[in-house]
């Protein structure tokens, strides 16, 4: 994500045009980014603070298949499968060593699932993970390797496409992405759509939980023309304060962001009260914290590596809820629709949106409608190769001979986890600053120089917390915003304090 | 651990997996580590009875690539690794426990299986200012990676970030960030898997190649496997025909490129960079950056942010290049640079001034893969 960001910085700057090839084989990658991120999300790194594996061990086989059966057509949901799953999950408890499973939460009373769930769950967080490695195979046919793609150029993507050559795009290729793009789909509307419902009617309280700042910040992504315009962006941009989806979302203006530094390790020339937009941009670290080791940090005041970006000096959220808000306030037909179906599934209103539970739903939802566009770009790819359009790349401005004196730029993109911005500076042929607002910056943002809070931290305001020593209640929210996983235990630790103390108080 | 177990093999029979996709994958196993074919029954029988041997995973100044990259494990997948093969007690990102639980799975396997567990690292350690740019539960990344490793039985430092420092070490090095081996000096049984992110195929080799024969594959002086980085890329590479024949790319997107001819002129560092990409290749074989149509950037190489940028930039010509024998003087003058960059990291420098002049209206790359994270 942070490779696609940076080159349509550049782009930006320069003011390059990729060619129509480029941007679908870049919609395609993120696409298929999105639909492994999310499952990923779903199952490996947050399921487990909604499903008690321990649980599972008492299911009935049958009673699961039933479950099964009854929410999907899926055709791994016999009772022989659920007990074949379930003796592995035996055996593997019979050896003592739980590994990753070790110390967790199981038996807390705020896992709600009956066994057969679980059981279900289980076997779907198994078959997810065979799943994501094969579809993401997409990534290795037009970036080279998954992780880190190697084929982002400025200008266009290295991706050589030739209907009658071995070594480029071609029929046989066309064929397998479409190959990866059904099964990729196949999996989310059978298997995590499904299980994600289920799971989510047994958690209904917390449609009422884990709201947060309430304004959203999407810069749209998926351009369905090479115009640069923003209204050419299939998952719109926008943003929403106070929950207002009622009407269309407000234009964004990317010079309305500033980031503060107030409670961040760093400082600012002009004091640390000051905000600047990335352009202007400062990164000069400013540690202030207790020497480690330590047990306490003191959050009032700086306490994190994080800066806090703000758009109208307001805190947004970004991600996943955010990006479907902004897409129904807009009026995309197929995202509005799907979430008056979960809202009716679940017998929620609209303001079950603006939750930890909401947010779950989003990711889900996103994830259907990317899959199914998935197909439709690569069916426009081999169109256009068939037509005889073969340009992949704009290499007009490829040597900074042809650069001007100066230049600045923006590029953004909707990451997984929320909007990616980079902004570049260029001069001589150089960069002279760089900046990338990221989105766990957005969403785990400190507070900022007037002490508004960023949204993991009005999220947890107000959540119950069962047993304070083990505050499973706290990374459902958390987890539910998808944090960078390199920030994420940091965090945690901050916040689980944080509400101990909120609750002796 | 626990030797009643009852292996791979086993728990492989139980989901209908026969032995000779067993013994194939056996045999794949060899095939990547390099043996000769008759280590195939060794390497099963090792598999067969093996005890799961506790693994703890340390993140620190990374993205998650090498994560990711073992998420992508094929035959064992990380399914079986995760439940049959090895005992993951701690990688914070897929575990289950979070905060202090998720601490304490890391103490207990440090206190319990003294000497007896593998310990993998991703991501660089900061130095600086006394370690406080990576902190975990308030501890130093360098306080934790000393415990870790010097109680580890071995040591897997994966990726180019927990080699030599990576991107986070890349010129100026704000954090003062470090590889392992000079985060714990004098670290025994520590084997490198450098790369951006390492390949999980070579791992998974390395891992059965220590359960089957009790120590780490060779290595070369830098700690790396050489069954994965004893070869040139450029000297395995598909597109070498071409490259000796002088068909060049010159375009993205021209003809050449779109007939697969070497990526040479478009910067690929494939003739100076040491890894087995071009046989193993990514995705369960699917793909490799130069079979996509991108030269290689040198991730497998040493500091490799700084010697190998500007990506786009053609390394060091020599006379005549297109003839087989001046192909290999390419490959000898840059073992020199890579030498160099190692000691010193002025290779960039060293390649300026070396590079042919009609790479010079190349001088200034465009400024792409730039990641300015904060
Ligand atoms: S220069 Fe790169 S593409 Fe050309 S033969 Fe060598 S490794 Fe292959």
């Amino acid at each position: 994500m942070h490779a696609v960001c940076s080159v349509r910085a550049v782009e930006n700057a320069l003011q390059i045009q990729i060619p129509d090839n480029a941007r679908l084989i870049r919609n395609i990658i993120e696409a298929a980014q999105y639909v492994q991120d999310h499952v990923i999300h779903f199952y490996h790194l947050h399921a487990l603070d909604w499903v008690d594996i321990v649980s599972a061990l008492e299911a009935d086989p049958a009673d699961t298949a039933d479950l099964a059966q009854s929410i999907s057509d899926w055709p791994k949901s016999s009772a022989d499968y659920f007990a074949g799953v379930q003796n592995r999950l035996k055996a593997f408890v019979e050896t003592g060593q739980l590994g990753l499973f070790a110390n967790a939460y199981w038996g807390h009373p705020a896992y709600a699932l009956p066994p057969a769930a679980n059981l279900m769950a289980v076997a779907h967080y198994l078959e997810a993970l065979d799943w994501q490695k094969e579809i993401i195979k997409i990534h290795a046919l037009l970036g080279g390797k998954n992780p880190h793609l190697q084929t982002y150029l400025v200008g266009g993507m290295a991706v050589p496409l030739d209907p009658d050559s071995q070594s480029a795009i071609n029929a046989h290729r066309i064929a397998q992405l479409k190959r990866w793009a059904a099964q990729a789909h196949d999996f989310v509307a059978q298997v995590y759509i499904p299980d994600l419902l289920a799971v989510a009617s047994f958690y209904k309280e917390w449609a009422g939980l884990g709201g947060g700042v309430g304004n959203y910040l999407a810069y749209g992504d998926y351009p369905q023309d090479t115009s640069g315009n923003p209204s050419s962006l299939w998952l719109p941009r926008g943003v929403i304060f106070d929950k207002q989806i009622g009407n269309p979302p407000q234009a964004l203006d990317h010079r309305e962001i500033r980031e503060y530094v107030t409670h961040s390790w760093y400082s600012y020339a002009e004091g640390d009260g000051t905000a600047k937009h990335p352009w202007e941009g400062e990164t000069r670290p400013n540690y202030t914290g207790p020497k480690p080791p330590y047990e306490f940090l003191n959050t009032d005041e700086k306490y994190s590596w994080l800066k806090a970006p703000r758009y109208q000096d307001t805190p947004m959220e970004v991600g996943p809820l955010a990006r479907m808000l902004v897409a129904y306030a807009s009026g995309h037909e197929r995202v509005r629709e799907l979430v008056h179906q979960v809202l009716d599934h679940l017998d929620v209103g609209p303001e079950a949106l603006f939750s930890t539970l909401g947010r779950v739903a989003a990711r889900g939802i996103e994830t259907l409608v990317v899959a199914e566009q998935l197909s439709v770009w690569i069916d426009e790819l081999a169109a256009n190769i068939s037509r005889g359009d073969l340009a992949i790349h704009n290499g007009e401005r490829w040597h900074p001979s042809t650069w001007p004196a100066e230049a600045e730029g923006w590029g953004s993109t909707e990451a997984p986890r929320g909007a990616l911005g980079h902004w570049v500076r260029i001069k001589g042929g150089k960069i002279v600053n760089y900046q990338a607002v990221v989105p766990s910056t957005w969403n785990g943002s400190p507070r900022d120089a007037r002490e508004q809070r960023g949204p993991y931290e009005a999220a947890l305001i107000d959540t119950p917390v069962a047993d304070p020593e083990r505050p499973v209640e706290i990374l459902r929210t958390i987890h539910s915003f998808d944090p960078c996983m390199a920030c994420a235990v940091h965090i945690v630790n901050r916040h689980g304090r944080e509400i101990t103390r909120v609750k002796v108080a | 651990m626990d030797p009643s177990s009852p292996g791979l093999e086993g728990h492989l029979a139980q989901r209908g997996i026969t032995r000779r996709q067993f013994l194939r994958f056996c045999g794949l196993m060899a095939a990547t580590l390099a043996l000769p074919a008759r280590y195939t029954t060794r390497i099963a029988e090792a598999l067969s009875t093996a005890p799961r041997i506790p693994l703890v995973w340390l993140e620190f100044q990374d993205c998650a690539g090498n994560t990711e990259s073992f998420l992508r494990a094929t035959d064992p997948t990380v399914v079986d690794i995760v439940l049959e093969v090895l005992s993951v007690n701690y990688h914070e990102t897929i575990m289950a426990p979070a905060g202090q639980m998720a601490e304490k799975s890391l103490q207990d396997t440090v206190e319990q299986f003294p000497g007896q567990y593998i310990a993998i690292v991703e991501g660089a350690i900061p130095t600086k200012d006394g370690g406080v740019y990576c902190t975990i539960g308030g501890r130093t990344a360098i306080e934790i990676v000393r415990e870790v490793c010097r109680n580890a039985l071995v040591t897997i430092a994966v990726g180019a970030c927990a080699w030599d420092g990576g991107w986070p070490a890349a010129s100026p090095n704000p954090t003062g960030a470090v590889g392992v081996k000079d985060a714990v000096p004098g670290l025994k049984n520590l084997i490198n898997m450098p790369g951006c992110p390492m390949n999980v195929a070579n791992l998974t080799a390395v891992i059965v190649h220590y359960l089957t024969f009790g120590e780490l594959p060779a290595t070369d002086s830098m700690g790396r496997p050489l069954f994965a980085y004893g070869h040139i890329i450029h000297n395995y590479c598909p597109r070498r025909g071409h490259f000796d024949a002088g068909r060049f790319v010159e375009e993205w997107g021209d003809e050449g490129h779109r007939l697969g001819w070497c990526l040479y002129k478009m910067g690929c560092k494939g003739p100076q960079t040491y890894s087995n990409c071009p046989s193993v290749q990514w995705n369960e074989g699917t793909n490799w950056p130069v079979g996509a149509g991108h030269g290689c950037i040198g991730c497998f190489a040493p500091r490799f942010w700084d010697t190998m940028s500007p990506f786009y930039e053609r390394l060091p010509n020599v006379e005549g290049f297109g003839v087989e024998a001046s192909a290999n003087r390419v490959g000898l003058g840059i073992v020199g640079g890579v030498t160099a960059a190692f000691a010193a990291h002025g290779v960039v420098s060293a390649f300026r001034a070396r590079r042919h002049p009609l790479a010079a209206h190349e001088e200034e790359g465009p400024p792409v893969q730039t990641d300015g994270g904060d």
